[in-house]
């Protein structure tokens, strides 16, 4: 009997062992950062967690095109209130380029690149707080070029027609 | 559309309607606040029942001022690196002068927001669009990067993004490789604020920027526009620009 014990013993901590590293999280499972604020009393995200684990992107890809060609700005499904949530606003705190930043913890583990954040703001900023210097344009000097009896006008549309090269 | 979406729509209508009332009331006499009039419920699409404009009076407009691109720059993170011939431009101050009488003029220039946009009609991706309310704007998820819009804009009111970025506003996305111009402030503009360059020049007190629905008969620019003489820039190209001059 006692022969017959010590291999089963063997095999269940062989078994369980693993088992218990991978519930703990320990590297395998993301560690996703915890949300500000709930949606409302009886749910915690805009959506249903599973919905939104599942269907987020279906959802932000709808708002994106509802709000830039229609124009409508609600904050349900709007990308910039995920972030304003989800990430936090300290100086310190992670970028996309972090396994620790909200959106990348999760699709660093499942794998997928996503782009939104070369364009969007990865972090909450308040507006008005650039953080970049801003670029000083001179106005543009005068035209010398053109024709001595032509009238603005004619100056202006040929100014905007060959001004500058912006390409 | 099912009935009680239409009862909602009318309910917000009546609403809004009565909102404008109380308000125009509340005011002195003459002073119209007239973005509350177009203060419009942040789930509903924008029509083209509205059509955004803007009047410049070159008159008033300060020689050597650049109050109103520098708050563009800042309204939208617009950061340059020394190259003014690649760096992001959406608006810009032209000086212009009479050779005969040395009379100088100054005026900003940007997307002039046309009703026939030609930038929209080259574009082989649709990223370039006019939106229902007149705003033209780039989709820049859709954008390419072609830069057939900057060939076809008379104005040349485009920039293109040659950099990758950092540190974009949350209300400004912008990204390496799309084609980008003024947006007329479109995120304030529908939350019923003006566009932060009307803003600056106003801080300034020249007054010379008007913004407002041109549709709209009561509005102070079509006001003006009713009163007073102005032109389009290249009105021979016939695209019923949006952005209108007075005094060249």
């Amino acid at each position: 009997m006692r022969k017959l014990c010590l291999p089963v013993l063997a095999i269940c901590l062989l078994v369980l062992v693993p088992l218990r590293t991978v519930l703990a999280g320990d590297g395998l499972f993301p560690e996703v950062p915890k949300a500000k604020a709930r949606f409302s009393e009886t749910q915690e995200c805009v959506e249903p967690l599973a919905d939104m684990r599942k269907n987020h992107m279906e959802y932000i890809l709808h708002q994106r095109d509802a709000t830039m060609h229609e124009g409508i700005r609600t904050k349900q499904h709007s990308l910039v209130e995920c972030i304003n949530c989800h990430v936090s606003d300290a100086p310190d705190a992670p970028r996309v380029s972090s396994e620790q930043h909200f959106c990348n913890s999760c699709h660093t583990f499942a794998a997928v690149n996503i782009d939104c954040f070369q364009c969007h703001a990865d972090r909450p900023v308040k507006t008005g707080q650039a953080t970049s210097p801003v670029s000083s344009v001179e106005p543009q000097p005068l035209r010398e070029n053109a024709g001595s009896d032509a009238g603005v006008m004619e100056q202006l549309q040929a100014l905007v027609a060959g001004g500058s090269d912006n390409e | 559309m099912s009935n009680d979406a239409r009862l909602d729509q009318y309910r917000r209508r009546f609403l809004g309607g009565a909102a404008t009332a109380v308000t125009g009331l509340a005011l002195a006499p003459g002073v119209m606040l007239h973005q509350v009039a177009h203060a419009r419920p942040a789930d509903q699409p924008v029509s083209s029942d509205v059509r955004w404009g803007m009047l410049i009076d070159t008159n008033k407009c300060g020689n050597g001022c650049n109050a109103c691109v520098t708050a563009c720059d800042e309204e939208h993170g617009l950061t340059g690196h020394g190259r003014p011939e690649s760096d992001a431009q959406w608006i810009r101050k032209v000086e212009l002068r009479d050779k005969q009488t040395g009379h100088t003029q100054s005026l900003p220039l940007l997307c002039q927001h046309c009703e026939k946009p030609p930038c929209v009609d080259v574009c082989p991706t649709g990223a370039s669009f006019k939106r229902a309310d007149g705003i033209v704007l780039v989709d820049k998820h859709i954008c390419i990067g072609c830069r057939y819009c900057m060939m076809a804009c008379p104005y040349k009111a485009r920039s293109f993004i040659h950099e990758d970025l950092q540190d974009q506003l949350p209300h400004a996305p912008r990204g390496k490789g799309t084609v980008e111009s003024c947006t007329f402030c479109v995120h304030r503009v529908d939350n019923g604020r003006t566009p932060a360059c009307v803003e600056a020049c106003n801080a300034e007190h020249h007054n010379a920027m008007v913004f407002g629905d041109m549709n709209d008969p009561d509005s102070e620019i079509s006001q003006q526009l009713e009163k007073y003489s102005s032109r389009q820039i290249r009105a021979d190209l016939q695209l019923n620009t949006g952005v209108r001059y007075r005094g060249i």
